[in-house]
């Protein structure tokens, strides 16, 4: 545990010192925005069911380029090697990447769900409570298997494209269960959203444990 | 300290990258207070076996014990005993000299950190340049911060990849002295170096590498610096 604060610490200051992970997550989430509220020129009475496809690809997409950018901080200077000599369990370092990409992803997350609803025309006011929940849920599922496989992908060569491509496909029932949950949530309250929140926790802990377990296998040679 | 084991005992170590030997069938045994300086031309396998030996690279081949300590996990207290320098300083570049090190203490459970840092620092002449980013440093401040986060937590163990490359001359006796301090206080050194003069005055074993075998050992300190040289050339002549 103190081992994982204390990555999550360093993480959180680099970001916060030189905020290129937040600046480039930010402008590409409001580019994408813009991208899908162009493209889908849809009436504003249409356009609320609209609103939580755009948010959830909106995140997947940003939220990768975020969560890889946490594992080039180890690249660099080769820096994981400092992290494997240490006396510390890979799995710590598994939890210390975690929360820092909750905390970044759950910061672009801040961001991205106003400007939707200002694009999309959503009020999310009323809903926001429940939001928070898929939100938080879809987050921690979304980063935990980043996390692992942002750490097979930086020791790759194509790394630029090894992480969605090993991601993508299978974070897809992520996607459907934060999707369901939301449009459920914005149309008729958190009770109708049971199905899709069971999917999204179901997620969460299958990839959570999984990410702790398997990536000592990921990291060490 | 009083440990009945090696800190290092390695037999038959092997290590292939894509079916390519790199390191193929080292013996090395490193008892306390050794300092075994290995030599080899580029590709030979020395920093391979060096990050074999900081169980940062796993052996195709061989068995590797560590304090007695061997197996495919390394427990965490093991690992403390251990400290590594490589090619490149292992610290992040948007932090500053002291918070690179304040975080690896941290990891290492290092006691009175403070004072400790303050006291690498020193003697890697960064006290001046302590609160500037890691980016900013030139080689050789980067490579002296290395040799201090290494050093930072006191361990049993040193493994240094060609620690005295771009250091100044000053900075360089600076690391010569204080690894023949650590090796009168009992503490086992492995160093890759291409430089024999420098390594002499510290070496108590000498391995020449060659195409990831040992080619040619010393029995004891390096006593004729032309004779290692010797050696070392002929290896060079087995260049990969």
């Amino acid at each position: 545990m103190h081992a994982a604060l204390t990555i999550l610490r360093k993480d959180l200051g680099i970001e916060w010192r030189t905020r290129e992970g937040l600046s480039t997550v930010f402008v590409l989430a409001v580019m994408l925005l813009v991208v899908f509220a162009v493209a889908h020129d849809v009436p504003p009475d249409e356009a609320p069911a609209l609103a939580p496809p755009v948010l959830w690809a909106t995140f997947v997409l940003t939220g990768l380029l975020g969560v890889q950018r946490g594992f080039l901080l180890e690249r660099e200077n080769d820096c994981l090697a400092g992290l494997l000599t240490a006396p510390v369990d890979p799995a710590a370092i598994y939890a210390g990447k975690l929360a820092a990409n909750v905390v970044l992803l759950g910061a672009m997350q801040g961001v991205v769900v106003p400007l939707v609803g200002l694009f999309l025309h959503v009020d999310m006011v009323p809903a926001l409570p429940a939001l928070v929940l898929v939100l938080l849920l879809g987050n921690v599922g979304f980063s935990a298997l980043a996390t692992l496989f942002a750490a097979v992908a930086v020791r790759t060569r194509a790394r630029e494209v090894m992480l969605p491509l090993l991601l993508l496909p299978l974070v897809v029932p992520l996607l459907i269960g934060a999707v369901v949950a939301t449009r459920a949530i914005l149309a008729d309250g958190i009770a109708a959203a049971r199905d899709g929140l069971t999917v999204l926790a179901a997620f969460d802990v299958v990839f959570v444990v999984a990410g702790w377990l398997l990536f000592t296998y990921v990291v060490r040679d | 300290m009083a440990d009945a084991a090696p800190p290092i005992h390695a037999r038959g170590l092997a290590r292939a990258f894509a079916g390519v030997p790199v390191v193929a069938g080292v013996d090395l045994t490193v008892g306390a207070g050794e300092v075994v300086v290995l030599l080899g031309p580029n590709g030979a396998g020395k920093t391979t076996l060096l990050r074999m030996l900081a169980l940062l690279v796993r052996p195709t081949e061989g068995e590797l014990a560590l304090f007695g300590t061997g197996g495919r996990v390394a427990p965490p207290e093991l690992r403390r005993r251990i400290g590594y320098a490589g090619h490149e300083s292992l610290c992040y570049p948007d932090l500053t000299a002291a918070e690179n090190l304040t975080f690896y203490a941290r990891l290492f459970g290092v006691g009175d950190a403070p004072a400790r840092i303050a006291e690498m620092l020193a003697w890697a002449g960064l006290d001046g340049a302590g609160r500037r980013p890691v980016r900013a440093f030139s080689r050789g401040m980067a490579q002296r911060l290395a040799l201090a986060r290494a050093m930072l937590h006191d361990p049993d163990l040193l493994l240094l990849d060609e620690p005295w490359s771009a250091l100044d001359p000053a900075a360089a006796a600076a690391l010569t002295e204080r690894l023949a301090a650590l090796r009168a206080a009992g503490r086992a050194i492995v160093l890759t170096t291409h430089d024999v003069p420098r390594a002499a005055p510290v070496a108590t074993r000498v391995a020449v590498l060659a195409r990831g075998r040992v080619a040619w050992s010393s029995e004891g300190p390096i006593r004729d610096v032309a004779a290692v040289e010797a050696a070392y050339a002929a290896a060079a002549g087995a260049r990969p």
